[in-house]
């Protein structure tokens, strides 16, 4: 089975080290993806609107691209991405009247009828890999590391599009446990992050960005792990605004998941790129002496 | 040779038809009918939009540059009769059919951004900065159906979002700045202009600089050829000729790489 994989605008500019990390442990777990000759821009956010099919016509395109390269499924790693590809793919399977309009409007493209299956990065290493094997390959297990899994709000939203059933929230955990580290639970691991509203109402964004960091560290948490740029933007990169504004008492690290697998499977600094990542989050790994590079 | 020629002349008889910018048609040339701005004219066929229309008596002041296809001056919009697709074509380049809806689109006003390429940095959120529109881009790819050099306009539009200033500037190189991507583009994006801003930024900033140019303008500038040159210039016209007869000549199918001239000093 072919595997097609969508990076998305971000992995290539400001999250580089999500995407560097992840492609380099796929390769370390055996799995074999092919990035797509010619992407676009996902559309980076649903439209909630029922008409405004224009904005389905660029994560479809996305999709022709993968069905055109021969694949079956096709991954991505940022949730933004994923839930936006995911979504426009049920809609092109399942709504046959907007399925037509938005074929016959790209009639410079195959039609396309959802051939393709959207997974997210941790489906595809349970499903492809599973949690044994990925166990079996860990060489520096995040041993002592305690990590409060974020899921942010598009990998469990809508349900028809979660990644697994909202309720459960076991995959995040099991792969933490998966690579040695100590997931903790806590209550704000599907809040949302504040997301855009960074640039709309940015208090009431950081507000819930320091309730949820708080929610974390109270919960016995070091750390927290992400899977999307737009949250490791208000949850990390805000962090100092956060701090100075007394919504935090200090800096909390932040990871992106495929980071602490490229770590875990003892790939070298300059695959899991923590020179991108804050100051302590970088000390926090050091001090449970989990880098082996 | 010759009088083959002249005999498959004689025994075939050129059909008449209209050619070049002749604006005198033969006898018997066949005429086409074409739609300028909604008006009929009767116009040879065989000749291109340009041409066609300057033959129904339009009078270009504007709106036409090269008559070569590089100068971007004449883009034009056409739809063919009974179908409802436009089509994008230059008027210099694109040969008249029946029953053509034409229409130039010699400016189009789209928004370009003021820089001073001495200070701009060369990335790409120097062009967000410059041009946030770029965001606007729903990925309709009405901008690459419209362009009549088959431009990748959406996909260079995709390298910026991503943050690739040199895969943009790679991807637009045959860009004309004829602008009808952006007449077409919902968004709103003059996506010309931000390609040229890439081409720049990657012409000056990014791309690796020749050694050996930068060497041999260093020569130049340090007087190397000033002596020939002056020599050549002064010298009279026997010895000018007498000179290029006996140049030494890289012989036509010499393997590349094989062939040096005896006299190395200018090299």
């Amino acid at each position: 089975m072919k595997i097609s994989y969508y990076p998305g605008c971000t992995l290539k500019s400001k999250a580089k080290n999500l995407e560097e990390a992840a492609i380099a442990s796929l390769a370390a777990l055996g799995v074999e993806v092919e990035e797509l000759p010619r992407w676009n821009c996902c559309g980076a956010v649903h439209s909630l609107a029922d008409d405004d099919l224009i904005h389905y016509v660029a994560p479809v395109r996305d999709l022709v691209r993968a069905m055109q390269q021969g694949s079956q499924k096709l991954v991505t790693l940022c949730s933004m991405c994923y839930n936006t590809l995911a979504r426009a793919n049920l809609i092109m399977r399942d709504d046959e009247v907007k399925r037509k309009t938005i074929n016959d409007f790209m009639t410079e493209e195959p039609d396309y009828h959802g051939e393709v299956e959207v997974v997210h990065f941790l489906n595809l290493i349970r499903d492809e890999v599973g949690w044994d094997k990925v166990r079996e390959k860990v060489k520096a297990p995040l041993t002592g590391m305690k990590i409060a899994p974020y899921y942010g709000c598009t990998l469990l939203r809508p349900r028809s599009v979660a990644i697994e059933p909202p309720e459960s929230q076991e995959l995040f955990r099991d792969f933490l446990t998966a690579l040695g580290a100590t997931p903790v639970e806590f209550a704000g691991s599907s809040v949302c992050c504040g997301s855009y509203q960074i640039l709309a109402s940015p208090e009431a964004s950081k507000d819930i960005a320091g309730k949820i960091i708080a929610w974390a560290t109270k919960a016995g948490a070091d750390a927290l792990a992400l899977s999307c740029p737009l949250c490791e933007f208000n949850l990390g990169k805000k962090q100092p605004e956060l701090i100075e504004t007394g919504r935090i008492p200090g800096a909390v690290p932040t990871y992106y998941f495929t980071q602490l697998l490229a770590i875990a499977l003892g790939l070298g600094d300059d695959l899991h790129r923590l020179d991108l990542n804050t100051e302590c989050s970088l000390e926090l790994l050091k001090s449970k002496k989990c880098l082996t590079a | 040779m010759i009088n083959e020629r002249t005999c498959q002349c004689t025994t075939e008889p050129m059909q008449p038809m209209a050619t070049g910018d002749r604006a005198i048609l033969p006898k018997g040339a066949k005429t086409i009918p074409i739609y300028v701005m909604g008006k009929k004219y009767d116009v040879p066929e065989t000749l291109t939009i340009m041409k066609a229309m300057e033959y129904a008596g339009f009078k270009f002041i504007r709106g036409a540059g090269c008559r070569g296809g590089i100068c971007g001056a004449c883009p034009t919009v056409y739809r063919k009769e009974g179908d409802y697709k436009l089509h994008f074509g230059l008027a210099c380049q694109t040969v008249v059919e029946p029953n053509m809806y034409l229409a130039q689109i010699p400016f189009y006003p789209a928004n370009r951004a003021t820089y001073d390429i001495e200070t701009i940095e060369p990335t790409a959120e120097a062009i967000y900065a410059l041009y946030p529109e770029l965001f606007r881009c729903v990925a309709c790819n009405n901008c690459t159906k419209a362009c009549p050099m088959g431009v990748q306009v959406l996909d260079y539009i995709s390298a910026l979002k991503q943050g690739d200033v040199a895969k943009a500037a790679q991807l637009s190189f045959d860009c004309i700045q004829c602008g009808l991507c952006a007449s077409r583009c919902m968004g709103e994006l003059p996506q010309y202009h931000i390609a040229q801003l890439a081409r720049r930024l990657y012409g000056k900033y990014i791309q690796p600089r020749a050694e050996h140019l930068q060497k041999r303008v260093a020569e130049i500038e340090a007087g190397k050829y000033d002596k020939m040159l002056d020599d050549l210039t002064t010298m009279g016209k026997d010895q000018l000729e007498k000179l290029y007869k006996e140049r030494e000549r890289e012989p036509d199918m010499a393997p590349p790489g094989t062939w040096m001239p005896k006299d190395t000093q200018y090299l």
